[in-house]
């Protein structure tokens, strides 16, 4: 076991893992870069006419959320953007759209949308999140069972029944995972706050990344 | 001495090349799927069930060089240049999209990156395990000499 030997592959492994994060850093900056330009110039792909938003019109931090009813990290970061809305009253806008990537789980968005008319949108994604785990197990998924907790949300079901067959929900979905599409949303929950994704996922990132928003701004 | 030294030189840097192509493809593959988030497909696994591995085992015959590593290594480079002869005939289209083994997530036929026009990452692919397998073989006539 020669000496120099060793010393070769411990530069060579080190220049290539180097190599690595230099990548890593490149192309996280051209991401960036690539959708803090496409913010600017084409604002609609984060929010459309359809899309429902939550807080003061007033607000300037814009927060686009792509969920998916039946996603469960959605769910658990539900409460977090709330709390961080309600620390920060009238600052942050929360814009939702939809990115339905589990196996049938357009059929929640198109309930969500059909309580949306009966202005009972949030009640119905909270009874949702809520009840998750009782419909939406990846192993054995019930959609069905669902309607067991909706009574919850004080919803007309009848009516729902009736209204998420509206074609326009169809497209609304659609549009929603172009837009996805287009903004490189693989996984949900997908954030951008004015823009900006998130790219290191986690509660601390979201908030860092959403208290420099409201810094730039206010 | 000199020349049996220099045999057993070349002999070493020959395993260090396999091992440089090995790390370079973990890597790359390591990128396109956990940054460029690519998600691979059912073959792109099998791929690096076999190419994973090579990183670890080449680096243990590298110190002390020993040269049974031959005879580990081939093993996991020829199963694993099979898949990705089998996973390029498939991108390339001699064989059938109704043979094409994953339906479901990732499709093994989808086009990702395309380097030059002609470079895929199937290609890529190929191109390592062939690498390793030719270097490996190299070795093994050199040392049956």
């Amino acid at each position: 076991m020669r000496k120099q030997d060793i010393v070769l592959v411990l530069i060579s492994g080190g220049f290539l893992i180097f190599l690595f994060v230099i990548g890593v850093s490149i192309y996280n900056n051209q991401q960036a870069k690539k959708y803090g330009f496409m913010a600017l110039e084409n604002a609609s792909t984060f929010v459309r006419e359809h899309s429902l938003t939550l807080g003061s019109d007033d607000a300037k931090v814009y927060l686009v959320e792509f969920s998916d009813p039946a996603c469960e990290t959605c769910s658990a970061f539900h409460p977090f953007v709330k709390n961080l809305m309600a620390a920060n009253p009238g600052k942050i806008k929360l814009v939702v759209r939809y990115a339905p990537f589990h196996d049938g789980a357009d059929y929640f968005v198109k309930i969500l949308e059909a309580a949306r008319k009966q202005g009972k949108y949030w009640e119905t994604l909270e009874v949702m999140y809520k009840t998750q785990r009782n419909w939406a197990s990846h192993h054995n998924p019930q959609p069905q069972l669902i309607w067991k907790f909706l009574p919850r949300a004080g919803l007309d079901l009848e009516k729902i029944k009736n209204d998420m067959n509206d074609p326009e929900i169809e497209k609304l979905i659609k549009q929603d995972l172009a837009d996805a599409k287009t903004l490189n949303v693989k996984k949900t929950p997908g954030f951008f706050v004015n823009g900006k994704p998130l790219q290191s996922f986690g509660y601390k990132q979201l908030q860092e990344l959403i208290e420099a928003a409201i810094k730039n701004n206010y | 001495m000199t020349n049996l030294d220099q045999t057993s030189n070349s002999n070493w840097t020959i395993i260090f090349l396999c091992w440089i192509v090995a790390s370079i493809s973990t890597l790359g593959s390591l990128f396109f799927s956990e940054i460029m988030e690519f998600p691979p497909c059912a073959l792109c696994w099998y791929q690096r069930i076999f190419m994973f591995p090579l990183v670890l085992i080449l680096l243990v015959g590298l110190f002390p060089f020993d040269k049974n590593i031959i005879k580990y290594a081939l093993p996991l480079a020829l199963a694993g240049w099979g898949f990705a002869f089998y996973h390029y005939l498939l991108y390339s289209g001699f064989i059938p999209e109704s043979l094409q083994p994953c339906s479901q997530g990732a499709s093994c036929s989808e086009t990702y990156l395309d380097l030059f026009g002609f470079l895929t990452i199937p290609m890529l692919s190929l191109i390592s395990f062939s690498t390793i397998v030719a270097l490996l073989y190299i070795l093994k006539r050199r040392l049956s000499k």
